[in-house]
């Protein structure tokens, strides 16, 4: 009780401690919120910047959109590579209660094979949790159908449609369109390298060859931007902005699909080329290598098992033989070869040879027969390109010698690129002493220079040089770059591109042209011409010039084969020509592999081709375009509606 | 400080049932701020708001409850209180339930407890009693006793481990002794060992986890992905909230869930982003009206329990405001302490609400006595 009391003695000193107390605990508090304000007021007002750029760093982001890919057309405005709608299944783990029994379900319904679970349950783990995962790509129609009247069952799992490349006409223009495929890592680094990379960002595929890859950079347009916010799991929450995608450029090509068409179906069964061009433009109207593939295969990834089958087999189809096959360009050489004597004086119109079978130097006891054993008497420049004579040119060729061969055949265009709108072509080889020196260190023969003159020997060429070659000549020096594309297709017209032209050829006569085609036009109509029973009693007047080439095979690492030692011995048959020989409007180059003889092989196959392009699609072309001009005439004022296909300009 | 318009209109009413009507209504204020704040924070989820509406409810019916309560009351079960509280400390110590890492729960069959929530009560009235035995300023023997009495329960919070509460939980004893005027001298000698005990709960008492944290509040930019995550995500909501703020709803922080443990600890930073300073000056002013309105009922209680067990009480809940906006803008470590009536969050606030009750029923109390 002594403490009660001393509580009441000291009870004003008490109050008065505790008051001092809790005022100082007042200035503490005070003092404390003070510092705190202070700290905020820092953040909020002289951070307030920083902080709020760090905060739409945190929810903005920028997510590239693909542009779509320019479509392919034809010169007819046939489509030949289009974007279709692709289908996948694909579910969003987050929104599956359970994944197990919805995987089980599915399985039953669409047979959903373990190699894909396998595949999904990898992918999954690559991906956050509500971002869909495919379990099967590329889903048929009926699937997408029994699916889709399934699709209550499967809350979570949805058919998701992207666009991808389809080629309708399949194996028909493989070798000319190429295909798109996914971007590796090898194109990534080259995207890099260029530039182009942020261009790619969102697209799937890229053009891996044929005018797919050549005009990769028009067909793919540029990427869009998409700004979005997004939590913090990354998931988009709203679009804040769009900056669309510009589609890449619809492009048309010079090719006309029909003619295409025809050229696959006389190759069937054979392996070689066809090559048609439009004299007048250079303009490549068919391009077609045999034996092809169907280039959607690669759109959507080949199985290993195919590819190897593509690759290994014996008959190459992944070559492009019109661009990349090398032929010993063999007779058809010849019409250059008397050219470029008449040029040099080496021969002139009045120049006969007496050919008794073979051609024999000197001092060589080498003799150099010709393809006829008997010989074909009297010789002069046109006779030696109607019937073909070798004798004639191998005398040529030692008058002319190696050096002037190389060079004049260069202009021609042999040994060297085109600049045909696609990567994959070769230079081949356009023999010269250098040459001989840099790849075998030996010396140029005189005997080389013979073989040279009948286009055999160290030389070969590709069917697109030997096709450029011949719209040299039949354009008489005109020197038209052959070309796949054709124009653009810009708000449903077409919009050409320049013809590309290198300088003319400029010869010192003239007449030498006509002395040359001359003997062409002998070929394929005068009597002992080397075409004329394959030509007989066409409704049009072409000219040519048949080859026959002895061979080894095309320059491939194919290995040697016992078996296939007989059919690869064979000759190749080979033919170019155009037509009307008056007003030139088509070429063309006809290679066929191991067929035999190129008047009785690669002629006839040339005849049925051109007699289909004067005698059924011109005619129907003109047909067609006379009826839609009266057509036009008669509903003038009314709008019309156009036919599927687009009238060529 | 006059007395609103809102007390003296209901002060027969408010008096009878022992309300402070001030406090009352900055209580309601702050609670009001807290619904909105959590149903911007918590998705717009309206369950999320009724829940704590009848948590609110629970709250105030306690503090209502316990303002009824005499003095007298509250001096004689203080002793009991906190043996009983220590009871539980050993009994969690030994059969607690393991929750999130920590062994901080009892079971009790029907419902499970945090006993280092009735010491936060327990503490300051145990302190206030022993203190007020004898007159102050208390004797250096009673601060010696007083500091034992501080330290066996703030060690076995700290075991368990829950390093914010038992921060708290000392300081409310540690507040009861500063209040009961113990010697600057020995606060400064207080201070020193502190600063010697610092190393010894770094190397002997401290898990991984809060080492980690102190490591994260020196250098958050450590460890942007991980454990500075909180902290350099906290910031920037504030920071971008500005003068003026985003707006209710608009916070992106929040809304868009880069904040994490919005509608609890966190949740001053989405008030600061969506309301921005102006905000929180208004907010830091209630805080304050409360506080200061604390330290008056201290000051003016009856006898020196009441006024020490207020005056700790108002600390207390300081410490609370001041820990929780210090560690959510960078200034403290991250300790798991809530912004006291406006968090999410159950057994807290019962505590608080308990506390408050106790305030009214010393502040009502006096006055009824001095009439």
């Amino acid at each position: 009780m002594a403490k009660a009391r001393q509580t009441i003695r000291d009870h004003s000193a008490e109050a008065n401690l505790f008051a001092r107390r809790a005022f100082f605990s007042a200035i503490f508090v005070f003092g404390l919120m003070s510092l705190l304000l202070i700290n905020l007021y820092d953040l909020q007002v002289n951070k307030h910047l920083e902080y709020q750029t760090q905060s739409n760093g945190n929810r903005i982001k920028v997510l590239p959109v693909a542009p779509n890919r320019g479509l392919i057309y034809d010169r007819n405005g046939v489509i030949l590579a289009e974007n279709k709608p692709v289908f996948s299944l694909e579910i969003i783990p987050e929104e599956v209660d359970n994944l197990e029994q919805t995987l089980a379900q599915l399985t039953e319904l669409m047979a959903i094979t373990p190699d894909e679970i396998a595949r999904f349950e990898k992918d999954k783990l690559r991906q956050r949790r509500f971002k869909p995962v495919s379990i099967r790509r590329q889903l048929t129609h009926e699937e997408v159908a029994l699916f889709s009247a399934n699709q209550h069952r499967f809350p979570g799992i949805d058919i998701k449609a992207r666009l991808s490349r389809y080629y309708p006409f399949k194996d028909t223009l493989t070798h000319m369109l190429g295909y798109v495929s996914r971007i590796n890592k090898r194109d990534l680094a080259k995207l890099k390298d260029q530039g182009q990379e942020a261009n790619y960002a969102a697209t799937h595929d890229i053009g891996k060859q044929g005018v797919e890859k050549f005009h990769e950079s028009k067909l793919h347009g540029r990427v869009g931007y998409q700004q979005v916010e997004v939590n913090n799991k990354g998931r988009i929450i709203r679009v804040l902005d769009f900056e669309p995608p510009v589609p890449g450029k619809d492009i048309v090509l010079n090719i006309d699909i029909k003619l295409q068409q025809k050229a696959q179906q006389e190759m069937a069964g054979r392996r070689g080329s066809v090559i048609i061009t439009d004299v007048k433009t250079g303009g490549v109207l068919a391009l077609y290598s045999s034996p092809s593939y169907d280039p959607n295969l690669f759109v959507h990834g080949i199985s290993q098992t195919e590819y190897s089958k593509l690759l290994n087999s014996r008959y190459s189809p992944l070559l492009n033989r019109a661009t990349q096959g090398l032929y010993p360009p063999a007779s058809l050489i010849k019409p250059h070869l008397a050219l470029i004597g008449l040029e040099e004086g080496v021969i002139t119109t009045e120049t006969e040879i007496q050919d008794r079978g073979f051609f024999k130097l000197r001092n060589v006891a080498h003799i150099w027969r010709d393809w006829k054993r008997q010989g074909h008497g009297t010789v002069d420049v046109t006779k030696a390109i109607e019937v073909s004579c070798d004798t004639f040119y191998y005398e040529l060729a030692y008058k002319l010698g190696i050096d002037t061969i190389h060079e004049r055949m260069g202009e021609f265009g042999f040994g060297n690129f085109t600049g045909l709108d696609l990567y994959e072509e070769s230079r081949a080889i356009l023999p010269s002493r250098g040459w001989k020196r840099a790849t075998f260190n030996e010396s140029w023969y005189i005997g080389d220079t013979i073989s040279v003159g009948i286009g055999q020997g160290y030389w070969n060429a590709t069917p697109i040089q030997i096709a450029n070659s011949l719209n040299i000549l039949v354009n008489r020096g005109k020197r038209f770059t052959p070309t796949l594309l054709k124009g653009y297709l810009i708000d449903g017209s077409v919009e050409n591109v320049a013809i590309e032209q290198k300088p003319p050829l400029v010869i010192n006569n003239e007449e030498n042209w006509d002395i040359v085609l001359d003997a062409l036009y002998g070929t394929v109509n005068r009597e002992n011409g080397t075409a004329r029973t394959a030509f007989r009693k066409t409704s049009y007047v072409s000219a040519g010039k048949t080859g026959t080439a002895q061979l080894f095979t095309v320059a491939q690492d194919e290995e040697y084969d016992e078996e296939n030692v007989h059919e690869y011995l064979r000759d190749n048959a080979m033919y170019i020509g155009y037509a009307p020989f008056d007003n030139p409007q088509i070429s063309m180059a006809v290679a066929i592999e191991n067929a035999g003889g190129g008047s009785s092989h690669a002629a006839p196959l040339a005849r049925n081709v051109m007699d289909y392009y004067f005698d059924e699609l011109r005619p129907a072309r003109e047909m067609a375009l006379a009826q839609k001009n009266a057509a036009k005439i008669k509903v003038i004022g009314i709008s019309s509606t156009p036919s599927s296909h687009q009238s060529s300009p | 400080m006059k007395k609103t318009n809102f007390t003296t209109n209901k002060q027969s009413f408010l008096e009878r049932i022992h309300i402070d009507g001030f406090l009352l209504l900055s209580l309601l204020c702050l609670m009001f701020i807290g619904l909105l704040t959590i149903y911007s924070s918590g998705g717009q989820d309206w369950d999320l708001v009724q829940r704590q509406l009848l948590r609110l409810g629970v709250g105030i019916t306690i503090m209502i409850g316990l303002a009824q309560l005499p003095i007298l009351v509250y001096q004689r079960v203080s002793i009991y209180f906190y043996i009983v509280g220590i009871l539980m400390l050993l009994g969690v110590l030994f059969f607690g339930v393991v929750g999130k890492g920590a062994q901080r729960w009892l079971d009790l069959g029907v419902l499970r407890f945090q006993p280092s929530e009735i010491m936060k009560l327990a503490m300051p009235m145990m302190i206030a009693w022993f203190i007020s035995r004898n007159s102050i300023p208390a004797s250096v023997r009673d601060i010696f006793v007083g500091f034992v009495l501080v330290f066996i329960p703030t060690i076995l919070i700290a075991k368990q481990p829950d390093l914010g509460t038992s921060l708290l939980v000392s300081a409310s004893g540690i507040f009861v002794l500063f209040l009961s005027g113990m010697r600057w001298r020995i606060i400064s000698l207080i201070g020193l060992l502190g600063g010697l005990f610092a190393p010894i709960m770094w190397f002997f008492l401290m898990k991984d986890y809060q080492k980690q944290r102190v490591i994260t509040f020196l250098d958050p930019e450590s460890d942007p992905l991980g454990s500075g995550y909180h902290i350099i995500q906290s910031k920037i909501a504030i920071g971008s909230g500005g003068v003026d703020g985003k707006g209710w709803l608009q916070g992106t922080q929040s809304q868009l869930e880069f904040l994490p443990e919005r509608h609890t600890d966190f949740i001053f930073s989405v008030y600061s982003e969506e309301f921005g300073l102006i905000g929180i000056i208004g907010l830091l002013v209630m805080y304050m009206c409360i506080i200061m309105r604390g330290l008056y009922i201290a000051n003016r209680a009856q006898n020196n329990f009441s006024k020490l067990l207020a005056g700790s009480i108002t600390l207390t809940f300081f410490v609370y405001v001041f820990v929780n906006m210090g560690m959510v803008s960078g200034l403290l470590p991250v300790v798991g302490v809530p912004l006291p009536l406006i968090s999410y969050g159950g057994t807290s606030m019962v505590t608080l609400m308990a506390g408050f009750g106790i305030l009214m029923a010393i502040s009502t109390q006096k006055r009824l006595l001095s009439r």
